[in-house]
């Protein structure tokens, strides 16, 4: 399958006044054509602002995006316009991701008429389709947000990211904010579109079931390193890194037989403002020792199992 | 006022009925409620956005604010007393004394610009006639036992991380000891690091202080791993009740059973979730007959008609749907 997004030692630092903040600070994955790759980690890890990085709504500090094997690291306003096309974002929050003023159809309709795309007569029809396409009734084209309850208008979000038949769609904790029931359908929505479409997701959650569920592989960020990337069946079953370990045992499981022995971390997140070398998670980790204080090397144990532990055998 | 004795009731519902009354419409929030509470137990109260489940932990701590909410009938008995006959400086004794609750959001829930040792102090303070010195000593051993060090009394929220907040909140709703605890989806807002903390957290005070407790939350894992019996609650209703054993291993409500089937399963291989149709019906506007039926795969004409009566279907466990009176 051909490679459609790669990142090669990607960073986002943000300055204030107490320094420097390694947001992202050096993550290289490649995502194919029609795959998923689901990235977890707590809040604050830097998962929002990679996602929101690679398809350039922030600015990259350094490193390199390839989209569609072409070099989009630094692209002029032009080709912007161009890659934007191509990739697009669900935003996390519904309820203050979609101009209240702004109707559905008018909403779904933004994206193609920036991008010129379509007569006017046709960019109705488009939009009619589009809300077809994701399950909203065609009796709500000209209704409001506030009329509409968050299931709803996080479709509003799928059909405007679907406008401008993007590759990729970046989907930044599109489900947390609703109820499972509704979750559950917007889940097998996107699901579906991505068979039909051949999209390629980034999904970036905090919810480690869900995304089990969709991804092909899944990378687990701890303080805007990568600690640990695997196909997602592996590393539910074989995962490697301390704090891979303890997130997974940290989900609480609807089965009152399956209460597992949880790892609990001491401890929080620490801050990400001008961190020291070594492991980011060596202060929670049970299994410290002198040698974490060093850089972590990215190590293969596995095809397409990547770590970055340097006890990760021992323990 | 009596001592109670091991699963003696502390809480009693009886046909509990909120409605919010605004110029628009009347919105049917609880609709005859019913739900006993034992000394020691904790009861997950399950549900989703607006099904009426912080309603009803607000309705028993007397909090609601009136108009728009207006109490239509039902009683809430607590330690053998109709809190409802109760008068305000009555109220303002229990609350927060011998019933505290656990709010949903920690950052809203802590007073901005006091020191949070102070605002725990302030608590003991009030429901206790002691020195104001004993007062922030007791307040320094709850935060301890929460586990944040004494030395972050003179400290303020916005110093805190989410977990910390939602420590202190705790930290507060326990310091006078009391006999039921309302927890708010107290980890919602929280990472699941954090989460895993707090719960444990919780569990382990709970079990040192013998407290009852109500626990509110949409997340079905959580229930699994703290409760030992569990309400479904649909559109102001409690559609299922019984035991965790009941509702994990044998439920029979087709929401209730729906609930499990949204959830993404960690050793599951099925590629297609299998969510409930539909939404939840608008609480001005409920639909005839059971709530359910618009949304329910076995709905038949008479689901539609007339509204189900609540079955035992084994001991303890309570079931309002036909098909459960069907299978008896």
């Amino acid at each position: 399958m051909a490679a459609l997004l790669e990142a090669r030692d990607l960073k986002k630092y943000f300055k204030n006044p107490m320094g420097t903040l390694h947001a992202v600070d050096g993550i290289d994955f490649v995502l194919n054509e029609g795959e998923t790759l689901g990235v977890v980690g707590e809040s604050g890890c830097g998962k929002t602002t990679l996602g929101r990085t690679l398809i350039h709504l922030i600015k990259k500090t350094s490193g390199d995006i390839l989209f569609e094997g072409v070099d989009a690291s630094n692209p002029t306003k032009a080709e912007l316009k161009v890659l934007r096309e191509k990739m697009q974002i669900i935003f996390q929050d519904p309820y203050s991701s979609i101009d209240p003023r702004m109707s559905v159809s008018d909403t779904i309709m933004e994206p193609l008429i920036i991008q010129g795309l379509l007569s006017k007569s046709d960019r109705m029809a488009e939009v009619r389709r589009l809300m077809d396409t994701v399950g909203l009734a065609a009796r709500l084209e000209n209704s409001y947000p506030h009329e509409l309850d968050g299931g709803r208008r996080q479709r509003i979000g799928v059909a405007r990211a679907l406008a401008l038949k993007p590759k990729f769609i970046v989907c930044d904790e599109p489900v947390s904010a609703l109820d499972v029931s509704i979750q559950a359908q917007i889940i097998n929505l996107m699901l579906d579109l991505q068979e039909e479409l051949g999209l390629s997701y980034m999904f970036v959650t905090h919810d480690l079931s869900v995304v089990k569920y969709i991804s092909n592989d899944i990378m687990v960020m701890y303080l805007g390193n990568m600690v640990e990337k695997s196909p997602a069946d592996e590393l539910f079953k074989n995962p490697l890194h301390p704090y891979t370990k303890a997130l997974l045992s940290a989900i609480p499981v609807p089965d009152i037989h399956k209460q597992v022995d949880r790892i609990i971390m001491q401890g929080e997140i620490t801050s990400p403002i001008n961190p020291r070398p070594g492991c980011r998670f060596k202060a929670r980790c049970q299994y410290a020792t002198d040698k974490c204080i060093n850089p972590q090397e990215l190590e293969e144990p596995t095809p397409g199992h990547f770590v970055a532990c340097c006890n990760f055998k021992t323990i | 006022m009596f001592e109670l004795e091991d699963n003696d009731n502390i809480l009693e519902i009886r046909d509990l009925v909120v409605q919010y009354h605004t110029d628009e419409a009347v919105i049917h929030a609880v609709n005859g409620v019913n739900l006993t509470v034992k000394k020691g137990e904790t009861i997950g109260l399950v549900g989703e956005t607006g099904a009426g489940k912080t309603t009803i932990a607000r309705a028993i701590l007397r909090i609601l604010q009136t108009p728009p909410a207006k109490f239509c009938g039902g009683e809430i008995v607590f330690k053998g007393e109709d809190i409802m006959k109760k008068t305000e400086p009555e109220m303002r004794k229990i609350r927060g004394d011998q019933i505290a609750m656990i709010f949903q959001d920690p950052m809203t829930a802590l007073n901005p610009i006091e020191k949070v040792g102070f605002q725990i102090a302030e608590a003991i303070g009030l429901h206790n006639n002691i020195k104001k010195t004993e007062a922030e000593r007791r307040a320094c051993e709850m935060l301890e036992m929460v586990g944040i060090p004494m030395e972050r009394y003179n400290e303020y929220p916005n110093q805190f991380s989410g977990g910390m907040k939602q420590r202190v909140v705790i930290a507060m709703a326990l310091a006078c000891n009391p006999d039921l605890l309302l927890a708010d989806e107290p980890t919602t807002a929280l990472d699941v690091t954090i989460q895993a903390q707090v719960l444990e957290m919780m569990r382990a005070l709970k079990d040192t202080l013998g407290t009852s407790m109500v626990m509110i939350t949409h997340d079905l894992g959580v229930v699994a791993n703290c409760c030992n019996s569990v309400a479904v609650i649909y559109a102001g209703e409690i559609v299922e009740y019984g035991t965790a054993e009941h509702i994990f291993d044998y439920a029979k409500h087709p929401y209730t059973i729906g609930l499990f089937g949204s959830l993404p399963k960690l050793d599951s291989t099925d590629r297609r979730l299998s969510p409930i149709k539909g939404l939840m019906p608008d609480p001005t506007n409920l639909p005839e007959g059971c709530r359910f039926h618009e949304r329910c795969p076995v709905a038949t004409d008479k689901c539609s008609a007339q509204p189900p009566s609540v079955v035992e279907v084994s001991e303890g466990h309570l079931v309002k749907c036909f098909l459960a009176e069907v299978m008896e």
